[in-house]
């Protein structure tokens, strides 16, 4: 699509920004649907319509734009536009040998980075590596008023104005639609060496919380089912030193461990019932679960598998100071917990603050 | 005089103790700036709290009788952050200086807002652990000041900005009620108010507690110096390490100006012919970090470096970074007042700025010495004038604001590190539109409904920008930048 220069004028002053087509017909839809009061529903690739609540609304397609628009491995930053699918991005990063260091799962070929970053989602690396939200550092968006906004931009550290590309991480698509983001990319560690260990989780767990605080390149951590797999990452001579330190066995396919558990292919994530998400502040005590489970980020993540109603799950995830999601399978009429009364009010005006008359994903995140 | 309502002050005679209440002139004048000492405010009154229920109490009076707030820390910020309102309150959290807890299992510590920086990394130290943001002014800035300004340092190229270091905060907002943000689990229901929150320079809420996640001290580390004879092929070098897969955990630029000042002061051993220098640290495991110095001063030789040394020992690697980390006081030294000025810029663009910044130089009759974040593109321009000689400050400041616009140019920001604040104020309508100010403006809304909390800091007012930007032709120069303004 022909990027075309537009002079947007408000207010008595000229704000010069690069607007698309694309960008400029959907920022009319969005103005059009906040005068009808009629919601849109945004898609990207919709891989993951299982997540958060149901979806409502007039889907507003995001796969069509799509394209890097500026890519300098040596400036560590990718910019794309929100359609662009995840692999495209990944593929492009792959040729630089760089990546996406919050490893996101896609859920599906058709993911967009659009979709990745309004979910918020990040990997098996996240803890070591940090999340999603840690690595934007710019995006283009139209507010619930069809506003074309650009906050952040393509270096590393601005402080100026408040960090609104940051607080679309996660927003699912409730704050805004993103129409170009800029990402922080790292390169590719030289070497990758997966280590197993069979073990109970109550070990694998102390052998995994150990590491924080120790100096070695580790950058992914999981127990299940018997069996601690820990991934180093870094220059060969570290890796080496480091897997001799640990012990534990070489695991061959490694890399495809941690791709399955990543995308949720792994048998455990098939079996019955919902999964549940248990994020909490890693701790040396394993959480008092009778039902299947999975833990992974060094003990702050938990997945569990269960048809049971999740009152048991709230209690054991409130009294280890964490929170629980329905992450797929089952009632999405729920509403978000964890969130003080404060704290939920605020997100409420929050949610007004940038789409007045609630057009953009309604309830999508909250009611 | 103050100039208080009385019935709202002898209210706070009722919370706090009489000796945390300052009204003379004299109490009041230390706190009359921040590290930006030429805008300077006489507050109505300065009030020291060490409670959060006092602070919870304080901010519902201001709220009930519309007294406006300015949160204060160390006073260290450069931007004007701090820089008391004088019909309101000056808040001083220096008395929350403890720190609460340690969590060695998570690597995290708990602290109060008014705790020093480098006194965290002290606290944690026995356990192996670190808080990895290092601003040059770590032995006195507070982690409530580097949460508000979203402080970065040295460090920040592989370790992260403040941001990416804080997991939680408690936060009491005007009128008085408690917030949580953030948390310690990896992630967090609902918006990410802690984004929102850091950097945002004070206008959102009071900082009560902090929860900071530590690192473990890395094994091994090697500061290299490098020096070039044309600063453009310093800047090259830059990407070039980037480019082969290495991130330094620093890599600092000095230009010739700033390296003789540096050298005078401190003798850190800089040549004082070079046109520019790079300090570059390594760190990891030990077998890392030889392959990374190795890797690193082969690219420094090729990218044209005339000379590479890598420091033999702790005192060495001390001695290369003595210069850098004193580069300012040093500079303070060769010029009566100096201005410094932090925009950031895509690293491709450093050889083109830093020769656009010394043609502004020029053309403003002013020095500039260059002392910076080079790895994260983080310029530190130091502009030298004589506070004294009439009219030098006002094209001081006229030169860091087309230095700021060469920066929006190239692709960057007017501010890196130091905070909008007062002093960027109208820069900011020269990196935003009108749109983006009124988003910043519904968010602010949110959580200070009256704009009570650091009033006409942060984001201009849309009818300020309107007047700025007629002020100016478009391409960001001024009709005549040699004259005066005001
Ligand atoms: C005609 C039609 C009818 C449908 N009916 C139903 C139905 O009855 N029930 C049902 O469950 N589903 C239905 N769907 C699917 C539903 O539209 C999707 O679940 C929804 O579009 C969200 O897509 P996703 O979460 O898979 O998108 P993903 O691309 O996976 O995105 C995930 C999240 O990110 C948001 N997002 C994506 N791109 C952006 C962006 N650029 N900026 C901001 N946010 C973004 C999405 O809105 C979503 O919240 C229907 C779809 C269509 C086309
Ligand atoms: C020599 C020197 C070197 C410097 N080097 C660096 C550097 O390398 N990197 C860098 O990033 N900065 C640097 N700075 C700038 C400054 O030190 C940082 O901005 C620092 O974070 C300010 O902390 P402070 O405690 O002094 O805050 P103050 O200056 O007291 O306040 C700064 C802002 O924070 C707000 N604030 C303070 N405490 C709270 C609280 N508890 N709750 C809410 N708001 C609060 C204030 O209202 C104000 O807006 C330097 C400054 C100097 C003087």
């Amino acid at each position: 699509m022909a990027d075309t220069f537009r002079t947007l004028s408000c207010h008595g002053f000229d704000s010069r920004l690069q607007v698309s087509d694309f960008t400029q017909t959907l920022a009319e839809t969005v103005r059009e649907a906040s005068a009808s009061g009629d919601p849109l529903c945004i898609q990207g690739g919709n891989t993951k319509k299982f997540l958060g609540r149901e979806p409502v609304g007039k889907p507003c397609f995001m796969s069509g734009y799509a394209g890097v628009t500026n890519y300098e491995p040596t400036e560590l930053v990718i910019t794309a536009k929100a359609g662009t699918t995840l692999m495209a991005i990944e593929a492009t990063l792959a040729e630089a040998g760089q990546m996406l260091p919050f490893e996101p799962p896609g859920f599906g070929v058709d993911a967009t980075i659009g979709g990745t970053i309004a979910c918020g989602l990040s990997g098996p690396a996240r803890p070591y590596r940090g999340a999603a939200r840690d690595l934007v550092l710019g995006i283009t968006c139209i507010n619930g008023n069809g506003q074309i906004l650009k906050f952040g931009g393509q270096v590393m550290k601005n402080v100026a104005g408040y960090d609104v590309s940051r607080l679309m991480v996660g927003a699912m698509g409730t704050l805004g639609i993103m129409t170009e983001i800029s990402l922080k990319v790292l390169p590719t560690p030289k070497q990758t060496k997966t280590l197993v260990f069979e073990c109970s989780s109550s070990a694998g767990l102390k052998k995994m919380t150990s590491l924080f605080a120790r100096s070695i390149p580790v950058t992914a951590s999981a127990w299940h089912d018997d069996f601690l797999r820990i991934r180093l990452s870094g220059v060969k001579d570290s890796v080496d030193a480091a897997a001799a330190e640990l012990g534990g066995e070489f695991d061959p396919d490694g890399d495809q461990f941690w791709q399955k558990l990543k995308e949720h292919r792994l048998d455990f994530f098939n079996g019955p019932g919902s999964l549940w998400r248990l994020s909490l502040k890693p701790k040396n005590e394993v959480l008092p679960l009778t039902d299947p489970y999975l833990i992974e980020w060094g003990g702050g993540l938990y997945w569990v598998k269960t048809s049971r109603p999740p009152s048991d799950l709230i209690k054991i995830a409130a009294s280890a100071g964490g929170y629980i999601t329905r992450f797929n399978g089952g009632d999405r009429t729920e509403n978000l917990s964890g969130l003080g009364d404060v704290g939920m009010r605020l997100n409420q005006q929050l949610k007004k603050g940038f789409d007045p008359q609630n057009i953009l994903n309604p309830g999508r995140l909250f009611a | 005089m103050h100039s208080l309502d009385k019935r709202f002050l002898n209210e706070i005679k009722r919370v706090l103790p009489s000796h945390t209440i300052l009204l003379s002139e004299e109490q009041r004048k230390p706190y009359e700036c921040d590290g930006l000492s030429g805008y300077r405010a006489l507050p109505g009154a300065v009030l020291l709290p060490d409670t959060v229920d006092v602070v919870q109490k304080i901010l519902a009076l201001c709220q009930r009788y519309q007294i406006p707030v300015v949160a204060r820390g160390a006073g260290t910020g450069l931007s004007g952050g701090a820089t008391p309102h004088p019909e309101g309150v000056l808040l001083s959290m220096a008395r929350f200086n403890q720190v609460l807890s340690i969590d060695q299992v998570a690597a995290t510590a708990r602290v109060q807002p008014g705790v020093r920086n480098l006194a965290i990394s002290e606290a944690v130290a026995d356990f192996g652990l670190y808080y990895a943001p290092d601003p040059s002014s770590q032995i006195a800035c507070t982690i409530g000041g580097n949460v508000a300004e979203n402080a970065g340092g040295v460090h920040c190229l592989k370790y992260g900005l403040t941001v990416h270091n804080v997991v939680s905060a408690q936060v009491v907002l005007m009128g008085g009620e408690i917030l949580e943000i953030g948390g310690e689990a990896l992630d967090n229901p609902g918006y990410d108010l802690l984004a929102a929150f850091v950097g945002s320079e004070g206008m959102l809420g009071v900082v009560t507690e902090v929860t900071v996640r530590l690192l473990p001290r890395p094994i091994a580390a090697k500061a290299l110096m490098s020096s070039f004879d044309s600063t453009e092929d310093a800047a090259a070098a830059v990407a070039r390490i980037i480019a082969e897969g290495i991130i330094p955990a620093g890599l600092e630029m000095m230009d010739n100006p700033a390296i003789v000042a540096a050298e005078d002061f401190v003798s850190a051993g800089y040549p004082r012919d070079a046109a520019a220098i790079l300090l570059c640290e390594l760190d990891g495991g030990i077998e890392e970090v030889e392959t990374d110095v190795a890797t690193v001063s082969r690219l420094l030789l090729d990218c044209g470096a005339i000379d590479v040394r890598v420091a033999q020992d702790e005192s060495e690697r001390a001695r290369f970074w003595s210069g850098r980390k004193n580069a300012f006081p040093a500079v303070g030294r060769i010029s009566p007042d100096y201005y410094c000025i932090d925009g950031t810029i895509p690293r491709r663009m450093l050889g083109k700025v830093l020769a656009g910044i010394a043609d502004l130089a020029t053309q403003y009759q002013l020095k500039v010495a260059n002392v910076f974040h080079a790895g994260d593109g983080n310029l530190h321009p130091l502009i030298l004038y004589d506070a004294g000689k009439p009219g030098e400050f006002e094209r001081t400041e006229a030169l860091g604001a087309d230095i700021l616009q060469l920066c929006v140019r190239a692709g960057g920001t007017i501010t890196g590190e130091h905070g909008v604040g007062l002093e960027k104020i109208d820069q900011m309508c020269v990196q935003f539109g009108a749109g983006e100010l009124e988003q910043f403006h519904a968010l602010k809304k949110v959580f200070d409904p009256d704009g009570l909390l650091n009033p006409g800091k942060a984001v201009p007012t849309l009818s300020r920008c309107a007047e700025f930007n007629a002020m100016h032709v478009h391409g960001g120069h001024l009709p005549h930048p040699e004259l005066p303004r005001f």
